[in-house]
């Protein structure tokens, strides 16, 4: 297992821009996602990595060796396709042997080092199926048996779980995460589940339009969006347009929030909707009118108009049973108040 | 009502399946027709037959042209089609895999040969090939080898419409997935990908050996003096004489190719590659 490391590398195809400049430190075992809207660049970024797509520019490195010039079968990274991509005329042996007899590894390693593979992935009984007799679930085992066997540098996974069920792509995801934890390995993901990303990764790195948008933990992206676009693509969130005060925010209706820190010189308020307090008993409150309920199970989301003319999402996560036109009163705890700059 | 909803619905399938008889009949009856009038006992051909017998068939083995004609067919046909095979397997490995200019010119190159008429093709080869005998003194018109050569024409464009087809359809992720593995582009393609399309081949074979082994029209050009392909041979008799024996030959070459796509078809599903 290695580091991986990105220096400005940009993918242009004529005038278009695919990848602009990306930047990424991926830590020896760190996981992390990609993630971001169709078009923005994730696939791009993920096959210049493996090397199916040339760079621009910019340098891709692999632990310390430069690999940007690499063929795709000089740089010992395992990849994972949405589609599985098995080799539908090889059994599930040859499948995940295929790499190891490239290695010219010998027979008798071959089948140890096989036989544990797909015994990680609990599929050791079905060595001899073919790929057209099994399950999406079990063929996506096997992929991921096959790119493991190899000890590769690094993980790449484009989209592994989008297309399997909703129950199974649970199963598959928990069973992705053990093994890159057990095994401690650098694994770089795509997808464009918010929830995916946030459940699985160590990091994410948020693109749009072939831009990085922001890396971090997804508590941070969570708590500390760098921007609009991000706040929007992780987790639900109430933007309200206005200015930062010295103490607080105030929105272009009038309504003046107080926060327990600085927020800078932004022009947009971000609330998240489980963070605002239904009731009263605070700085910062508000009465409105609910103009829709929507019961989302663990919480219900209410649309509040605020007296004031502002709009919010509030999650209340219990059942009050309120209903169209109820009157209602809010109160924002000044931690709450996420400052964006636009 | 189920039947009434579905009255337009069954008028449609009874025109469908009229239709689908009807092409079927179209083809089949003139092979039917052929193997019917081999078994005339009659001479001269009439209808309704005085009698049946196999004694053009027993006449056959005695007419040495035929013999001769379908054995030179037969050489001529695995050599053109293996040649064939040979060239276009690369050539559409190439056209499909890599990006370069002139691609799409040297695919339309490839498939030419389908578009001029055969004729035309036999003409210019009788030309070249004499051209290139007063240049080097090399027999190359009557020689068994110059005719395959010529056929390998005929046979290409079958070849690489067939392969590119079945490399098209062949999903790049698992080209992709083997080189991640670190198999080089010459392993992919004889690890991976033509064993994915291998059945194509066969296919392409096939239809390479068919469309050679029935041409006339270039190999009239090509033959020496004395020396024949079974369609010259046919054509040579009818020129002089009208009897069953010529459907006895025919029924014989129909069951040669009838063999083929059977043995063929129990290797691979031809209705899943063509
Ligand atoms: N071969 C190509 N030629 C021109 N433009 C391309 C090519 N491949 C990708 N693009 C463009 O590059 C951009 C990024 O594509 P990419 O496949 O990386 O998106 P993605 O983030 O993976 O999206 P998705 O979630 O839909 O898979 C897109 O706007 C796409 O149209
Ligand atoms: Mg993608």
């Amino acid at each position: 297992m290695s580091t991986v490391t990105l220096e400005a590398v940009s993918k242009h195809y004529g005038d278009a821009v695919a990848v602009a400049r990306v930047d990424l430190d991926v830590a020896q075992g760190e996981l992390v996602v990609l993630l971001g809207p169709s078009g923005c660049g994730k696939t791009t970024t993920l096959r210049m990595i493996a090397g199916f797509i040339e760079a621009t520019s910019g340098t891709i490195r692999i632990g310390a060796r430069d690999v940007t010039n690499d063929p795709p079968y000089r740089r010992n990274v395992g990849l994972v396709f949405q589609n599985y991509a098995l080799f539908p005329h090889l059994t599930v042996f040859e499948n995940v042997a295929f790499g190891l007899r490239r290695r010219k590894v010998a027979e008798a390693d071959i089948a140890r080092r096989v036989a544990s593979a797909l015994e990680m992935v609990q599929l050791g009984a079905l060595a001899q199926r073919l790929p057209r007799q099994m399950s999406g679930g079990q063929q996506q085992r096997v992929a991921l048996a096959r790119a493991l066997v190899i000890e590769p540098d690094v993980l790449l996974l484009d989209e592994p779980l989008s297309n399997l069920d909703a129950k199974l792509r649970q199963d598959v995801r928990v069973e992705i995460r053990r093994l890159q934890q057990s095994l401690g390995l650098t694994t770089i993901m795509v997808t464009h589940d918010q929830e995916e990303a946030m459940t699985m990764g160590d990091r994410l790195v948020v693109m749009s339009g072939g831009l990085v948008q922001q890396t971090g933990s997804p508590r941070a992206l969570y708590q500390r969006p760098a921007n609009r676009f991000v706040a929007g693509f992780v987790g639900r969130s109430n933007f309200l347009d206005g200015r930062a005060t010295g103490s607080g925010f105030v929105t272009k209706s009038g309504w003046q929030l107080r926060a327990d820190h600085d927020l800078g010189a932004a022009g947009t308020l971000m609330l998240r909707p489980e963070a605002i307090q239904v009731g009263t008993g605070g700085p910062n409150e508000a009465s409105g009118t609910v103009e829709d309920v929507t019961y989302l199970g663990a919480a219900t989301e209410l649309s509040v108009r605020l007296d004031g003319g502002d709009f919010l999402f509030v999650h209340e996560t219990v059942d009050a049973g309120r209903s169209r036109g109820d009157r209602i009163a809010l109160t924002v705890p000044p931690a709450a108040l996420v400052g964006l700059s636009d | 009502m189920v039947r009434g909803r579905n009255a337009g619905e069954r008028a449609g399938r009874a025109v469908y399946n009229l239709a689908v008889a009807g092409g079927f009949v179209f083809m089949v009856l003139p092979i039917l027709l052929v193997l019917w009038l081999s078994l005339f006992s009659n001479e001269i051909l009439t209808f309704p037959p005085d009698g049946y017998s196999l004694r053009w068939y027993q006449g056959l083995l005695g007419q040495q042209q035929f013999i001769a004609g379908f054995l030179t067919s037969l050489q001529v046909a695995v050599l053109a089609t293996v040649l064939g095979l040979l060239v276009s397997v690369p050539a559409s490995l190439a056209l499909t895999r890599l990006e370069f200019r002139g691609r799409q010119a040297i695919l339309q190159l490839l498939l030419a040969p389908l578009v001029v008429p055969a004729i035309v093709i036999g003409t210019s080869l009788y030309v070249l090939f004499v051209e290139i005998e007063i240049a080097t003194d090399l027999p190359a018109v009557g020689s068994v080898v110059g005719l395959s050569l010529a056929h390998v024409l005929i046979t290409i464009p079958w070849c690489v419409r067939l392969v590119t087809a079945n490399l098209i359809g062949v999903n790049p992720a698992i080209e992709e997935a083997a080189a991640s593995l670190g198999a080089r582009p010459a392993t992919v393609v004889f690890k991976v990908t033509l064993p994915l399309i291998w059945p194509g081949i066969v296919a392409a074979g096939l239809f390479g050996f068919v469309t050679s082994f029935g041409n006339l029209e270039i190999s009239l050009f090509l033959i020496a003096p004395g020396q024949t392909t079974l369609p010259i041979a046919i054509l040579q008799y009818l020129a002089w004489k009208i009897d069953p024996t010529i459907a006895a030959v025919s029924a014989m070459q129909i069951l040669v190719i009838a063999a083929g796509l059977l043995i063929t078809d129990r290797f691979v599903s031809l209705s899943r590659v063509v």
